[in-house]
């Protein structure tokens, strides 16, 4: 069905193509690799962005090793809602994580390498204990057992039987956190500080403030190159690594008295860990001086500090814009995921091209995604900075692949007998397609759509670029409300993004009760 | 030899061993038979250190074992789909129970080659455990067992999803392995035939 491939195929060409080809071309002009690479303290900033990402990959595996195993292999009330509580910051905007860290942590650590991290190892622990965990849970409960009446201790169980076997996973899993944590945009810049830039704050940074986009374009394909190296690396060693298993791997009640403790301490300690930055974000937005205060959500409507003095952003403004975008977003994503879901499933080998196209954008930072979007179209005709729809088409871009892989396997599953059957009944090929697919991928676009809702709401990265006076979102609003002195303001930016915190867990809860948020590629 | 005394296990409500006592003499061959859900395997559990029972005591050549952890009771244990380590050759497999005692290169390697002599597998040292049939697999976990010199071997079903023919030749195998190396077993099956042929004397629990 080349039709349907049209729409996707041609809003990928000018959207994520062209814009990368733009960019690919101001790096290739003369001159301009050696300026990005000569300019000064670039080497600070790559070591920076590389030594953070591997402490952050490393600290993220060892603490959520123990949650991993005690969610994986033992069933314990309250297990359910330890598995979101662990899950949720994952799928939170990384502005609003870099807020609850900017809430919970001293002000002395505010600008610090070590407030980068710990936020990196609360927003990915979802990883570990997500791929780890699946893995841990097939593994066999014999296999260890066999181990053990071989004269295996447990720390020996550990290292010689259930680290092996869990190998495959680990890769897989700092794989992830590595991407994500060497192109963290939105915390890292809450929290590094001007001190402490990754790459992609020093993209943004050249980009936005000092101008240079040719030295911006070049680090941002540099980028792109050096992860492209590491997921193929990554890749071949977990083709290696695989393995099959058999027999019975159940989680089970705790037993005897220290599985009961070990149990109970990590799903407390872990619970808590994770709750806490959000609650302290919470509270912090009512919090003025040493007392209680509700000035900062009284006064999120208006845009002046005091009369006369500017604050330079109308923090209430920013949701209704916000909530504007997430429509359009949704609405974009939606219909171009759902028209190159169908092209895929019917199109079996171009379809798996268009498969892979539509998941480049996944592999692309968003700051590279925006920066490109921003230095392609500003010339007419394709001047369309300052049409208000580039930020939400910029968010559909990114939110499109989740669409694609929310309803790719709804899709595949529909046996193409059904649709036979309805044919011989005397269904035209058109009702037979509404008769049984429509049906059932109804509920899983409604999913997607508010997942991409949800992307949208929160996406820092590209629209960063593409922001215009008077039509920031609320992770803009909320950047620039935290970066400003005085405790108004301050206060203003928790409770704006306690704001962003509640609807996207809210439109998270309901996604997840529709079963799509696997498909968010944990 | 082998003495569990009293042994009772209840999951629940439910009991599943009634304070079940037995013994098995030093290099005898002991077959465990009864109907499914009569507890066969939970009592191989309880022997083994794999499942706390909640009463009863379990002795190994006169020692109280009961309170020992599962790997310091010097008890092997062949499992039903066999549980080898699948990201280790054969060899390795064989050998898992020599390392986590820290024997000798030498010492290992020679028990190894010995064991797969012994299971006729000599030459499948270092193939990847996944290429094997289900018969060498059997093999292979038979000799893993053995090779640390358990004072006691329990077989869970050791020769369950095997075809008839090769099921009646490794049964006579198995119990010629077991006389060779005069071990002390405990059997359990539910194959009248395969515990005639394999065990000196049979246990039958009832449910």
């Amino acid at each position: 069905m080349p039709a349907l491939a049209a729409g996707p195929v041609v809003g990928l060409a000018v959207f994520y193509l062209w814009p990368l080809g733009t960019l690919l071309a101001r790096v290739v002009r003369p001159g301009s690799i050696g300026d990005a690479f000569g300019a000064p303290g670039l080497g600070r900033v790559l070591w920076f962005t590389l030594w953070q990402a591997v402490v952050s990959t490393v600290l993220t595996l060892a603490v959520g090793f123990a949650p991993a195993y005690v969610l994986a292999r033992f069933r314990f009330p309250g297990r359910r809602a330890l598995l979101a509580v662990v899950t949720v910051p994952f799928m939170l905007p990384t502005v609003v994580v870099g807020a609850a860290f900017l809430a919970l942590l001293p002000d002395s650590w505010h600008g610090t390498a070590q407030a980068v991290v710990v936020a990196h190892v609360f927003f990915n622990i979802a990883v570990v204990v997500r791929l780890v965990g699946a893995m841990w849970a097939v593994l066999p409960t014999d296999l260890t057992a066999a181990a053990r009446t071989l004269g295996a201790s447990p720390p020996q169980v550990l290292r010689f039987v259930v680290l092996p076997l869990l190998r495959p996973a680990l890769w897989a899993a700092a794989t992830v956190v590595f991407l994500f944590t060497f192109t963290s945009f939105g915390a890292a810049r809450l929290l590094g500080g001007s001190a402490n830039p990754t790459l992609e704050v020093e993209i943004a940074r050249r980009a936005t403030s000092l101008g240079d986009v040719d030295g911006a374009a070049v680090l941002s394909l540099t980028q792109l190159v050096l992860l492209g190296v590491v997921v193929w690396w990554s890749a071949r060693w977990q083709r290696r690594a695989t393995l099959s298993l058999t027999g019975a791997a159940t989680a089970r009640r705790p037993r005897s008295r220290g599985e009961r403790r070990l149990v109970r301490s990590v799903a407390v300690v872990t619970g808590l860990a994770m709750l806490t930055p959000l609650v302290v974000l919470v509270s912090r937005s009512f919090r003025l001086g040493s007392g209680w205060s509700l000035r900062a959500w009284r006064t999120l409507g208006s845009s002046q500090i005091r009369p006369g003095v500017s604050l330079g952003v109308d923090p209430l403004a920013s949701l209704s814009t916000s909530l504007r975008f997430a429509v359009v977003a949704a609405a974009v994503s939606v219909v171009f995921g759902g028209l190159a879901a169908l092209a895929i499933t019917s199109a079996r080998r171009h379809g798996k091209l268009l498969d892979v196209g539509l998941m480049l954008p996944l592999g692309t930072s968003a700051v590279t995604i925006g920066l490109g979007m921003l230095i392609t179209f500003d010339t007419p005709p394709f001047d369309w900075r300052a049409s208000w729809w580039l930020i939400p088409l910029g968010h559909a871009l990114v939110a499109t692949p989740f669409v694609v892989r929310a309803l790719l396997p709804v899709l595949r599953s529909i046996p193409a007998d059904q649709r036979a059957a309805a044919a011989v009944l005397g269904a035209s090929p058109l009702r037979a397609w509404v008769a049984v697919d429509l049906r059932r991928i109804v509920g899983p676009m409604v999913a997607a759509a508010g997942l991409a809702a949800a992307i949208s709401l929160g996406e820092f990265g590209a629209t960063t670029f593409l922001t215009r006076a008077g039509r920031e979102t609320m992770p803009i609003a909320i950047a620039r409300l935290l970066g400003r002195a005085g405790e108004v303001p301050r206060a203003q930016g928790f409770a704006l993004a306690t704001i962003l915190l509640l609807a996207t867990a809210l439109i998270i809860g309901i996604a997840e009760r529709r079963g799509v948020l696997d498909a968010r590629g944990t | 030899m082998l003495a569990a005394r009293d042994i009772t296990v209840r999951f629940g409500e439910r009991v599943v061993l009634d304070r079940v006592s037995m013994e098995v003499a030093t290099g005898e061959v002991v077959a465990l038979l009864g109907p499914s859900g009569a507890g066969k395997s939970t009592l191989l559990r309880v022997i083994a250190g794999l499942l706390m029972a909640d009463g009863g005591t379990v002795w190994v050549d006169g020692r109280d074992v009961t309170n020992l952890p599962s790997y310091r009771r010097n008890i092997g244990m062949v499992f039903q789909d066999e549980q080898l380590f699948p990201h280790l050759t054969v060899g390795e497999n064989v050998a898992f129970g020599l390392r986590m005692q820290r024997a000798g290169r030498a010492e290992t390697a020679a028990r190894v080659a010995e064991l797969l002599a012994m299971v006729g597998l000599g030459a499948f040292t270092n193939l990847h455990v996944t290429k094997l049939s289900g018969g060498e697999a059997k093999r292979v976990a038979l000799a893993r067992s053995l090779a640390p010199r358990p004072a006691v071997l329990l077989l869970d079903e050791p020769l369950t999803g095997l075809d008839r023919e090769l099921h009646d030749r490794l049964a006579t195998d198995l119990a010629a392995l077991l006389r060779a190396t005069g071990t002390t077993a405990l059997l359990v099956t539910h194959d009248h035939d395969e515990a005639a042929t394999i065990a000196d004397r049979v246990i039958t629990l009832t449910s």
